[in-house]
């Protein structure tokens, strides 16, 4: 959290004598840019933060129904994905709520089932929980209780999610498997600037309630020239990265980054060909994509921040080996965080990290 | 304990002077049936023909006690607190310490030594004022902005540096990012992020104590944005329906992040939703430390006799809210002058104790210089200290670590055996604790 605000509002000139000792380390990845566009037409570099802020820009401009709320939201948000929007929309439409989750969420269904196009902010992934019943008991199930007649699917929660270097348990957690497990839901993670803006503008227009988690580490570090037109990526469908035969490297989020370093590593040190899927919609998930790939590699590492028990790689690897059994050469790999909450001090110690992969990389092509 | 309740019943009577009454004046005429009231088993009310509605101007808005006026002067002698000067000279030199080490681990987050920091400025009379009135058996939930509670009770700044740095001193190992303070022995439950979780929990523990005829009360802090949490809700209604021995202490510092309060809740403010829920309840000027004292005290005797007590503290977070904010974007400078000059609440504590001639300039000065150089002793230390050795991560998830933890450390020890060159190693202990 600090980190990203602190290079907002860094102070000029406040830091010096910085101790060696103490640098924290606060990036354990290289951001990878797409280099594809998914539309013609003009682009312009954006940060994640900026294509966040612009796709809700487009969906308040176009759809006079929609509204964007939650804490701090007037003022921008404390990552500052709303700035400007109140300004340009006024405080109807883009506003402060209390400091309540159950109430953000509960407030978003409502709107949604009287026609309105919700955009709910939760501060931060980890305060999602209060809203939980919400989510898994209301907003997932409204369609089905009612035969059809109620829906919600016009409400989308944005969250900010995952690692930042010095986030501790409360501001670095990846919830996504929680809401996987909630049948009803869409679950969503966008690695970078243009696929936030698309992934984010289906999720708005999606006839299903979606969640929305935004590597918040993302939102600064990551810049990419992005379409200023209006765009969507299709929710359910995975994207292959990187080409390779040998060894299928699955991920979501700022993980995908990870996984497209360490292939090139596996590449030049082992000359071993991996081929990089970003999942990108968790739930529902590209079976095809990934099975098709586990079919030609034969081998398949899933990687995730979020603890390995009942993680989501725990879903994918169960379906691989159900589709894929005859084609695999070695068991399926999982690297990711320990089945422990998230400890501050300790974090280059329990992320998935670039050494964690090549590791499991090399026991796979070994098997 | 029969004694002390009796006593206790008769100040009740003098703190319903403090306490405002709610006005009937604007109900509706009644229509009693025979005299009595109605025979819903919900509510003990009169009937009446009238419709009326009441809303937030029904009743005149909970007047803020005080004690002291700006100049630190006993406005009405008869409630100056009978405070010896030990006493109230340890309730001036803990915000003196407070401040300084505010300033420093602020300013070592701006250098990178530290990942994150939370200042205190403006409720150090809310930290210390209470703090004094309680039991020091007595336990404490708190929010995150109250550090004076902590050095008051006996916490050295050692210790709260030492967690900010995550070093092998911290208590709770390095794990939770800083100023998440906690002390088993200084009765201070560890502090966590998500808000308002402490409430209800702080509730069930006063439970506990009122079962075990401990005589402890619990103290729990929250601030004005976390009471718009259900958890809130669920903690005033379990209070008073349970007659728990709680003192529910609300920080009102007018903001929650960048949100004011004029859109955090409507109506008279927190201190309004204690009588609706069957709570005694008080409001105090926070930047007045006796005021502060005066009411702990006496919600300290209706708590200690299981009659729960909500308590809103007024104040003014008069730094941004956290390293992370810059409180600009959402604030003039010129509003947050007013609370650090007259309505400070330590000059307000210090004009008072220079009145009584407790204090000088002299004194002033030194415990300034002191209070600073504790704090750059502390910093010194910590920064030398190794953090703690990594397995540390496992531990503690668990009573007993299960197989699969056991698992998962193995295969770490051997990555780390084989990758070492990648990881910091050199930060953390080789070994772990075994104190
Ligand atoms: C459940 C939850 N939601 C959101 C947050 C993020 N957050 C941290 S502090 C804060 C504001 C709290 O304001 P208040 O309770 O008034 O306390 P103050 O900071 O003013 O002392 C918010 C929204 C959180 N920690 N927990
Ligand atoms: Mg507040």
């Amino acid at each position: 959290m600090s980190l990203l605000a602190k290079k907002l509002f860094s102070f000029g000139g406040a830091i010096k004598n910085v101790n060696k000792n103490s640098i924290r380390l606060s990036s354990h990845f290289i951001f990878h840019p797409d280099n594809e566009k998914p539309i013609e037409g003009e682009t312009k570099k954006m940060n994640m933060m900026q294509a966040i802020n612009d796709a809700m820009d487009i969906t308040l401009k176009n759809d006079p129904t929609a509204v964007l709320f939650g804490e701090d939201v007037g003022f921008g948000g404390v990552f500052r994905c709303a700035l400007g929007l109140q300004e340009k929309y006024g405080k109807d439409r883009v506003f402060n709520t209390p400091l309540c989750e159950q109430g953000i969420a509960g407030f978003g269904i409502g709107l949604a089932t009287a026609g309105a196009t919700a955009i709910a902010e939760i501060q931060f992934a980890d305060y999602i929980f209060p809203a939980f019943d919400q989510l898994v008991n209301e907003a997932a199930k409204a369609r089905y209780r009612s035969g059809g007649q109620f829906d919600c699917g016009a409400l989308t929660v944005r969250a900010p999610c995952g690692a930042v270097g010095h986030g501790g348990l409360y501001h670095s957690q990846s919830p996504e498997a929680f809401f996987a497990h909630a049948a009803g839901l869409k679950v969503i993670v966008p690695r970078g600037p243009i696929t936030a803006k698309g992934l984010l503008l289906s999720c708005i227009q999606e006839r299903d309630p979606c969640i929305f988690l935004e590597p918040k580490i993302l939102y600064r570090s990551a810049n990419e020239e992005v379409p200023i037109d209006s765009y969507t990526l299709p929710i359910g469908k995975a994207q292959v990265l990187r080409e390779g035969n040998q060894v299928t490297l699955i991920a979501w989020g700022t993980q995908v980054h990870v996984l497209l370093e360490v292939a090139q590593i596996a590449k030049d040190q082992f000359g071993v060909s991996c081929e990089v899927i970003d999942l990108m919609s968790i739930q529902p998930w590209d079976e095809e994509t990934v099975c098709n790939s586990v079919k030609k590699t034969g081998r398949c590492l899933i990687a995730h921040e979020a603890p390995l028990t009942c993680g989501f790689g725990a879903e994918l690897a169960a379906t691989i080996q159900e589709e894929c059994f005859l084609h695999l050469e070695a068991p399926i790999s999982r690297v990711t965080g320990w089945d422990a909450p998230f400890p501050h001090v300790f974090e280059p110690f329990y992320l998935p990290d670039r050494w964690r992969c090549l590791e499991a990389i090399k026991n796979l092509v070994q098997y | 304990m029969a004694l002390k309740c009796g006593v206790s019943f008769m100040r009740l009577a003098q703190l319903h002077k403090t306490i405002r009454c709610l006005s009937t004046r604007t109900r509706p005429e009644t229509i009693n049936n025979g005299g009595s009231h109605a025979a819903f088993p919900g509510v003990k009310a009169p009937y009446t023909t009238e419709i009326k509605f009441l809303n937030e101007h029904s009743y005149e808005p909970i007047p803020i006690y005080r004690v002291l006026d700006n100049n630190g002067e006993v406005i009405d002698s008869r409630e100056e607190p009978d405070i010896d000067n030990d006493t109230l000279l340890n309730m001036y030199r803990t915000m003196i310490q407070l401040n300084q080490m505010d300033k420093i681990l602020y300013e070592s987050q701006r250098q990178g030594r530290i990942s994150f920091y939370m200042t205190n400025y403006g409720e150090e009379g809310i930290h210390v004022g209470s703090a004094a009135a309680l039991s020091p058996s007595d336990l404490v939930f708190a929010q995150y902005r109250e550090a004076g509670v902590l050095l008051y009770r006996g916490l050295t700044v050692t210790e709260l540096v030492n967690q900010c740095y995550g070093n092998h001193e911290d208590p709770a190992k390095g794990r939770q990012m800083p100023v998440h303070y906690g002390s088993k022995q200084r009765n201070i439950v560890t502090i966590s992020s998500p808000l308002a979780t402490q409430m209800p929990q702080a509730v069930g523990a006063a439970y506990a104590f009122r079962r075990a005829g401990s005589g402890r009360v619990v103290t729990c802090f929250f601030g004005e944005g976390a009471a718009s949490e259900g958890d809130a809700h669920a903690a005033f209604n379990f209070a008073a329906t349970l007659n728990c021995p709680i003192i529910l202490m609300c920080r009102n510092n007018g903001y929650a992040i960048s949100t004011p309060t004029s859109e955090q809740y409507r109506g008279d403010g927190v201190a309004a939703r204690g009588p609706a829920a069957g709570l005694h309840t008080v409001r105090v000027d926070g930047t007045d430390a006796l005021a502060v004292y005066n009411a702990v005290k006496k919600a300290r005797q209706l708590a200690v006799c299981n009659t729960p007590v909500l308590l809103e503290a007024m104040s003014y977070r008069v730094g941004h809210h956290s390293t992370s904010d810059d409180s600009s974007a959402y604030r003039s400078t010129d509003e947050i002058q007013k609370w650090t000059q007259e309505e400070s609440p330590a000059r307000k504590m210090r004009l008072y104790l220079e009145r009584k001639g407790l204090w000088s300039e002299k004194q002033e000065a030194e415990q300034v210089r002191e209070g600073r150089e504790v704090v750059i002793r502390a910093m010194q230390r910590a920064e030398k200290e190794k953090k703690p050795n990594w397995r540390e991560m496992l531990h503690d998830v668990y009573y007993d670590m299960p197989p699969i933890l056991l698992k998962q450390m193995k295969q770490m020890e051997s990555h780390l055996e084989k990758y070492k060159e990648h990881y910091p190693l050199e930060q953390y202990q080789d070994e772990e604790n075994t104190a």
